[in-house]
């Protein structure tokens, strides 16, 4: 552990030949010792965006990039899974079948045409939208789009089909319970959301609405879910907005608004917040616990969602922030610990997670609530305050570089109704606010006394400490969220 | 901002090309521009600059991996790699990120069993942090180095391979694989992560000479690529790793040849729902000249809705649920895997007939010239469209480097790849993937009866 033994003097010929300023360094201070004063930080410029509609309401969204001949669309079409009602999992469905088949070519021809393009096509749904992405070289962005009118406008949907699809989705849904995070998702969403509420079910479907599905149901759904009038193109890459115009005038000006279309779905009531209470799924002999920790959280047009973001960044959303760096960093109970807010018009969750070891899942219970009160009782330090603003600020110069991120940071705004420019005003909003802002967003958004708490693992090893805890009433759950006891 | 530099754009034009819409073939060569040097101390720099975005990423490979452990500390240069975070003699325990996200960037490392490498990305103005820090921890590491931070990190460790494999469904294949097709001896025959007797094993002194033998400039190289000058890189490296110290040249014996003589099988119980059958093959090094060839093979089979294993089993004949091929070659050797999982109601051997039929008509009339144009075509838009980042670039930059000696192996890369012919296809169908395999059944428990046969007839 001798310091002088790890740094060896490098020898006067090398230091010569290296470079003038390594023979100016002194042999007791190398460079290193200082850390280098950064420069002044380059500053996010969002691009503007051109807009246009076509006579069935279509809207269209283009940003021009022009050094790479690469185009990138994405045809948004409002509603998503929060059409789905009574049938969990149609609309994911839907989307799923579009792509296999339509127009004049089944799924094996479609898939075979997109990629000899050295394209890419893909379909699915959201709780927002259901979306048709493709991307292509310039040259053959026309042929790509073509095939994508064909998946909007003439998807075969056949029976035979659909049955496939439908079976294949089954079998899925029932390896979900093989994988331990993905039950404690489910029974954690089935907890928070009451029944009736769009998030209570999975967005992929439960097994008992996924039989019920047929064609006749993903024909209705879909003739009633695809209006032009709800429908956005976002494109891109290598294209002007008026040669997407004339494209999408060609592709889909023939889209008819549905005679009857799917209601929209409105706010669903704000569901009932209890006190905290615990919900234990069994799975013998595992060698983690999975710990899923939250209550319904907030929009994502909330005026507070910059204040939030800070506040998350320090308790869970970043490597070193505190629930990373206690539970893994300090405790070595967890490879990773974090906590996030669902982001979406109607508010998704709040949930915060990790996966430790089956002996400490008590202790790290308890280092979670505490945490969560912290950040409420004491704000956080200056220190942390500013890292987490250039964190947010300056990490955001990353999410424009390619055609893809813009498109997509582009999509993910117009979902929301929200224009591009709301990115700079929320980052320009980080750089004001202050470490009493955060706190308040910390009293407002955390409410460790009215949380869902699910732990998948062993629960003959971890429910004597997880009582004695006392943070609140314990019950037994299966994968589907179905009460066995308590 | 928005832009993509120079080079990209022609990438571009190569994939035009080789699409049937364009009306020219000869495309223009894609072209990486990058400047190579070397310091007298050994540690390799490569300077890509892109002033598409403001933003830089400094991309180290440190030219050891789990290739180069011993049994009984399996899973050490992944254990390292989780060490070098730990702070360094001027750059303390936990600056690290801390000082990195406080100037916007972020940071990773990756473990395989050819290389360890480590990323900071973030705004261009921190190109100096970056340097720095990544110098004082290949050149100071040990002094703040102690037992606790290695016992530490040892526990995130275990925690990443519980999470990893121990508590996931399948999660063991991997590792019987492994130790089923190459010789005890091979040092691929265990896994990157590492049992957990071995992580328990590892010492503060193993972790000193670890460092000592692999971590010194000359088994480094560093690849920096966007909104930068190559001339202030340079001198940035020179000012913080200049002075750091050559380390011992590096030998290494390569296992000896091998090869399957038998098929080997196995069946593991798991808590799953539906049963999963393994084939796999002993192939080719990384850059072999067959390389390219299965790795086209592995879209053939599995790549898109039509691939040929994909369409019979998930559609024509629905017995499968899903299914996958990979080749996998690396510096020592390589693998080629088809992973196939049952529908509910259908056993292993039906996946096992098919699999088997779809190799030997593969090759026996190869693919049709449509079917191979799509494989080629499909994987090269993905290339492309991979390295439109920045980060992707640098750490192919440093992949082509320790490779074939190259940084700028994009144009040769995708050459290989066009260069294959239906009749490549069959032969290599032939050469490797009609003999001796691993054959692995995870099945349900107490479901061994789904599990897969050997075969009937040799």
């Amino acid at each position: 552990m001798s310091r002088t033994a790890m740094r060896i003097v490098p020898t006067l010929a090398l230091v010569l030949a290296a470079a003038p300023l390594a023979a100016q360094a002194p042999a007791v201070a190398p460079a290193v010792a200082t850390q280098p004063k950064l420069g002044p930080a380059p500053r996010l410029i969002v691009p503007a965006v051109q807009k246009s509609r076509l006579a069935n309401g279509l809207s269209i969204e283009v940003v021009p990039m022009h050094e790479v001949p690469l185009v990138q669309a994405s045809l948004l079409v409002s509603g998503g899974a929060r059409l789905d009602a009574a049938r969990p999992g149609l609309a994911t469905f839907t989307a799923n079948m579009l792509d296999e088949g339509a127009g004049s070519r089944d799924a094996f021809q479609l898939a075979a045409e997109v990629a000899y393009l050295g394209a890419t096509l893909n379909t699915g749904a959201s709780w927002d939208a259901i979306t048709v992405d493709v991307g292509a070289p310039k040259r053959t962005f026309a042929r790509a789009m073509g095939l994508a009118a064909d998946v909007v406008l003439r998807p075969t949907l056949a029976a035979a089909d659909i049955k496939r699809q439908r079976d294949l989705r089954l079998a899925s849904i029932l390896q979900q319970r093989d994988q331990p995070g993905a039950v404690a998702g489910l029974v954690f969403n089935s907890m928070v959301f009451p029944a009736g509420h769009p998030y209570h079910a999975p967005i992929t479907g439960d097994s008992a609405a996924t039989a019920s599905l047929d064609s006749a149901l993903v024909r209705d759904f879909w003739r009633r879910a695809s209006d032009p009038r709800r429908a956005t193109l976002v494109v891109t890459g290598d294209v002007t907005l008026a040669e997407v115009r004339a494209l999408a005038q060609r592709l889909f000006g023939t889209w008819k608004a549905p005679a009857n279309p799917l209601p929209l779905a409105g706010t669903p009531a704000e569901p009932p917040r209890p006190a905290t209470h615990i919900v234990l799924v069994n799975k013998p002999g595992a060698a983690q616990s999975v710990v899923a920790i939250g209550a319904p959280g907030v929009t994502r047009r909330s005026p507070d969602y910059p204040a939030i973001m800070l506040m998350n960044t320090i308790l869970g959303g970043s490597f070193s922030s505190r629930l990373n760096d206690i539970l893994r960093e300090q405790k070595g109970y967890t490879y990773g610990a974090g906590s996030g807010f669902g982001w979406r018009p109607v508010p998704g969750p709040f949930t915060a997670s990790a996966q430790v070891r089956t002996n400490v899942t008590d202790s790290s219970l308890a280092i979670f609530f505490q945490e969560f009160r912290r950040i409420r009782d004491s704000g956080v330090t200056a220190t942390e305050l500013e890292r987490a603003r250039a964190y947010l600020v300056l990490g955001s110069l990353g999410d424009f570089e390619t055609t893809g991120q813009v498109a997509s940071q582009l999509a993910s705004l117009t979902i929301l109704g929200l224009p591009l420019t709301t990115i700079p005003a929320d980052l320009a909003a980080i750089q004001r606010l202050t470490a009493a802002d955060v706190q308040r967003a910390a009293r407002t958004y955390l409410d460790p006394g009215h949380y869902t708490v699910v732990i998948v693992g062993d629960i003959a090893n971890i429910r004597a400490g997880i009582d004695r805890l006392g943070i609140g009433p314990v019950e037994v759950r299966d994968y589907n969220g179905k009460e066995v006891g308590s | 901002m928005l832009h993509r530099r120079t080079p990209l754009a022609l990438a571009a034009a190569a994939l035009v090309a080789a699409a049937p819409a364009a009306a020219h073939a000869q495309s223009a060569p894609l072209r990486v521009a990058y400047v190579l040097d070397t310091l007298p101390n050994g540690l390799t720099l490569i300077v890509h600059e892109d002033h598409s975005a403001p933003i830089v990423t400094v991309n180290t490979w440190r030219h050891v991996g789990s290739g180069d452990e011993t049994r009984g500390r399996t899973g050490f240069a992944h254990l390292f790699e989780h060490l070098m975070f730990m702070g360094s003699e001027h750059a303390v325990y936990p600056q690290f990120d801390r000082l990195l996200e406080a100037a916007g960037g972020d940071n990773n490392g990756s473990t395989n069993n050819d290389r360890t490498n480590y990323y900071e990305e973030g705004p261009a103005n921190a190109l100096p942090l970056m340097l720095w820090l990544e110098a004082d921890r290949t050149g100071w590491l040990l002094p703040t180095m102690d037992s606790a931070k290695v016992d530490l990190q040892r526990d995130v460790v275990k925690n990443e391979r519980r999470q990893g494999v121990d508590n996931q469904p399948y999660g063991l294949a991997d590792e019987t694989i492994a130790a089923m097709l190459y010789p005890a001896s091979h040092p691929y025959s265990w896994p990157v992560i590492g049992s957990m007797t071995d992580l328990s094993a590892a010492s503060l002194e193993d972790v000193k000479n670890f460092f000592r033998r692999y971590y010194a400039p000359n088994n480094t190289t560093i690849a920096v690529a966007g909104d930068v000058k190559a001339a202030e890189v340079k001198a940035l490296v020179e000012k913080y790793f200049g002075e750091i110290p050559r380390g011992p040249a590096i030998t290494r014996n390569d296992p000896p040849a091998f090869s399957l003589h038998a098929d080997t099988m196995a069946v593991l119980e798991d808590r799953v729902q539906l049963p999963r059958l393994y084939y796999t093959w002993h192939t080719v090094k990384a850059w072999a000249p067959d390389d390219a060839a299965l790795d086209l093979v592995a879209y053939l089979l599995t790549g898109a809705k039509n691939s040929r294993l994909t369409q019979t089993l998930v559609y024509d004949k629905q017995t499968a649920s899903q299914v996958q091929a990979f080749h996998d070659s690396r510096r020592l050797d390589g693998e080629f895997d088809v992973i196939a999982t049952a529908r509910p109601g259908h056993a292993l051997p039906e996946l096992q007939t098919v699999v088997d039929a779809e190799l030997a008509r593969l090759a026996s009339s190869g693919p049709t010239a449509r079917e191979l144009e799509q494989a080629q075509n499909a994987r090269e838009a993905s290339f492309l469209r991979g390295i439109e980042r920045v980060g992707r670039k640098a750490d192919e930059l440093n992949g082509y480097y320790y490779q074939i000696g190259q940084p700028d192996g994009f144009q040769r890369d995708l050459d290989r790849y066009r260069a294959v012919t239906a009749a490549d296809i069959q032969r290599v169908v032939r050469t490797y993937l009609t003999g001796p395999r691993v054959i692995l059944s995870i099945v349900p428990e107490g479901k061994r009866d789904l599990a897969a046969k050997g075969r009937s007839t040799p």
